[in-house]
């Protein structure tokens, strides 16, 4: 399905240019994906991480075409799987690729799924629309399926209704519907954070364990850094409806090249005995999408920020292979910036950096 | 750490739900736990553990089904009278965890969290409103937000209303239950500070109910695990994260993904088959026999008691293993 380098030129399997997309709203036109680019290859991962209204679910569901236009507007953008456009289209070459060729795990399983339909109709549904397989063999492969998402006695279970499983049976349900047509890519759009651990780390494995089996490629929307680090291989870190970081898993952790990387970071407690820090929050709150700032979009809440950051939104710097920031830091013009950035976590973690206690906690200031 | 006097005590605390059929949900089973003053408590453990109603029926929000709580000694009422809740409100409060449905969107933030001092304090009322601002700014609010409704607020703000709303009247306890899982990354950081810091400046003693375990380890003294309405294992938070004694502590802390990726790549699955059992039937012996990798014969008949860790006595777990 997703075999590379049989020739240099092939496309990558999903690719994703400047994507904008803006909701109209009585208040106003909020401008939610803000030209996001990315790329993806088969059998890897990559996390899209970010904070709620960050705009990382907007980005995925345009994709898949589940924005519902209007009141969303596709405001520019391409998005191609395997070079054919996908965007704003829900065919390619008279099939729907929904489901077939990209499969998509929501959020809540409680709610996506259907309530008046049995688990294994579900399934064997999907089966039905895209392979056109008879009732009866989409059923047996149904179970097949569950037995795959480790559901225990399949057969049974997929005679149930979803009120009837447990949350984290209804993930790995959800997971099972999603591969059904064996898809080349899985979109998981915080596939775990209704579950608790100990069914998170079964979800998460069980995803892992498809992925070796099928080099299928994953995109994992998060807002979990523990779930980044355990998953990705590749992470793009967004803020306000921008990608503003995107490297390596490893470039990521250990090389952060955007403050807002650093202040993610800095502002969960570390579990390293050695690097005790106090909690640094991220001070102030996301900008308002219905105007974004003409500047840099994270100005308002960086240590960092300087008077161009207010005035001029800094083009994404290279600062590695397949590693890039999108801060004003790496410019040539500002020596050492590349060190002020990592300097925020680099003082936590030694534990002299004090906070001004409670100065200004306002998330409204 | 266990140097202050203990405040609140729970002896047996049991909280039934009872269902058709003679059966019942047993949400809190036994519980035995005693809070120091001055001390964060933090409970964690999956949901449908008991956490939240061993929170509730602690501070009596709930009737107690057995067992008694006491307060400085002193015993309190199995269920709470309107007097009861008049007196207990002063020293007892709860910060709840859904900060969407938790405030009335009917009434203003001045009235949200005025109300306490309305019905308690007997001030004036330009007093209250003084008292209100003051704390309004406490909790890094403007104190002009007052005449404004709640859904004016983003979640971080109304989690500020929320501890407002429960620390205006002085309290001694205050059980905040998963008071950060609904908000962000860097918003938690914030309300944690914020609540570190009040438990300093008003001498708090909490119980933080949360299922991250990272942020309880980093903001509680003691942490107490909690699996099927009793408790598994309980001792200096430090101690129980980096050197877990009961099975299901060790699964629950080995499945806590941690932000580096180096550590997850060492990681060995460490994955748990099955689910939490349903508290209709609590299975006889241990209650974790039934996924536990160590069960052996004594574990499914006899119920392993809280006992002290004979090389620790800091540290109590409720495991044949070390009994």
């Amino acid at each position: 399905m997703t075999q590379n380098g049989s020739g240099e030129t092939q496309p990558p399997l999903l690719e994703v240019n400047d994507l904008k997309v803006e909701f109209d709203t009585y208040g106003g036109t909020v401008q939610a994906v803000r030209g996001v680019s990315f790329s993806i290859e088969g059998g890897q991962t990559l996390a899209i991480v970010g904070e709620s209204g960050c705009g990382k679910s907007v980005t995925v569901q345009t994709l898949m075409g589940l924005v519902p236009m209007p009141p969303g507007r596709l405001k520019s953008g391409t998005a191609t799987l395997r070079g054919e456009n996908i965007l704003g289209q829900t065919q390619i070459g008279g099939k729907d690729f929904r489901g077939s060729e990209i499969g998509m795990i929501f959020q809540d399983p409680m709610t996506s799924l259907n309530p008046t339909m049995t688990i294994g109709r579900q399934i064997a549904e999907t089966l039905e629309v895209h392979r056109g397989w008879s009732r009866k063999k989409s059923l047996a492969r149904a179970v097949e399926l569950l037995e795959m998402a480790r559901i225990p006695e399949a057969a049974q279970r997929a005679k149930q209704y979803p009120f009837e499983f447990s949350g984290g049976m209804l993930q790995r349900a959800m997971i099972a519907m999603a591969i059904a047509c064996e898809p080349a890519i899985l979109i998981a759009d915080e596939p775990t954070t209704a579950l608790d651990v100990t069914i998170q780390a079964q979800v998460l494995d069980l995803m892992q364990d498809l992925q070796r089996d099928r080099g299928t490629a994953i995109i994992l929307i998060t807002h979990d850094l523990g779930v980044v680090a355990r998953m990705a291989d590749e992470v793009a870190v967004m803020y306000a409806g921008q990608i503003v970081e995107r490297g390596s898993v490893d470039d990521i952790f250990y090389r952060p090249a955007h403050p807002y990387t650093v202040g993610l970071r800095a502002a969960m407690p570390s579990n390293n005995p050695a690097a005790e820090h106090r909690l640094l929050p991220i001070e102030g709150s996301p900008p308002d999408l219905f105007s974004p700032p003409v500047g840099c979009a994270y100005a308002a809440r960086c240590p960092h920020a300087m008077r161009v950051c207010n005035t001029h939104d800094p083009a994404p710097f290279a600062v590695g292979k397949g590693h890039f920031g999108k801060c004003w830091l790496h410019h040539e013009r500002v020596p050492g910036g590349a060190q002020r950035i990592v300097s925020a976590i680099a003082g936590a973690t030694t534990g002299d950096v004090v906070q001004p206690a409670s100065a200004n906690q306002g998330d409204a200031r | 750490m266990n140097t202050g006097k203990p405040l609140v005590m729970a002896d047996g605390l049991t909280k039934y739900f009872p269902l058709p059929k003679g059966k019942k949900v047993h949400a809190v089973d036994g519980v035995d736990l005693t809070i120091y003053e001055r001390e964060i408590v933090g409970l964690v453990g999956e949901s449908g553990s008991g956490k939240t109603t061993f929170g509730k029926t602690i501070i009596g929000l709930l009737p107690k089904s057995g067992g008694t709580v006491s307060y400085r000694g002193e015993t309190l009422p199995q269920r709470y009278k309107p007097a009861d809740f008049r007196r207990q409100a002063q020293v007892m409060q709860m910060i709840f965890q859904d900060p969407y449905s938790s405030l009335n969107p009917r009434m203003t933030v001045g009235e949200i969290v005025g109300e306490g001092l309305k019905l308690h304090a007997g001030l004036s009322r330009n007093d209250t409103r003084d008292k209100v601002a003051d704390w309004l700014t406490k909790v890094g609010l403007e104190p002009d937000y007052m005449s404004r409704y709640p859904h004016e607020f983003s979640g971080g703000q109304r989690q500020r209303i929320g501890i407002a709303r429960a620390l205006i009247l002085e309290p001694e306890f205050v059980v905040c239950d998963e008071p950060i899982s609904a908000l962000d990354v860097s918003v938690q950081a914030q309300v944690v500070n914020l609540l570190e810091e009040l438990q300093g400046s008003m001498g708090l003693t909490l119980l933080f109910i949360a299922h991250d375990l990272s942020m309880v380890r980093y903001i509680s003294d003691r942490m107490a695990v909690m699996y099927l309405g009793a408790l598994a294992e309980i001792g200096p938070a430090k101690d129980v994260f980096f050197n877990p004694k009961h099975p299901y502590t060790e699964i629950l802390i080995a499945s806590n993904p941690e932000p580096d990726p180096e550590t997850e790549r060492q990681r060995l699955s460490t994955t748990i088959a099955g689910e939490i059992p349903s508290p209709v039937d609590i299975p006889a012996g241990c209650r974790f026999a039934g996924r536990c990798p160590h069960a052996m014969e004594r574990c499914r008949v006899e119920t392993p008691q809280l006992l002290p860790l004979p090389e620790n006595t800091d540290r109590q777990v409720a495991c044949h293993l070390f009994a």
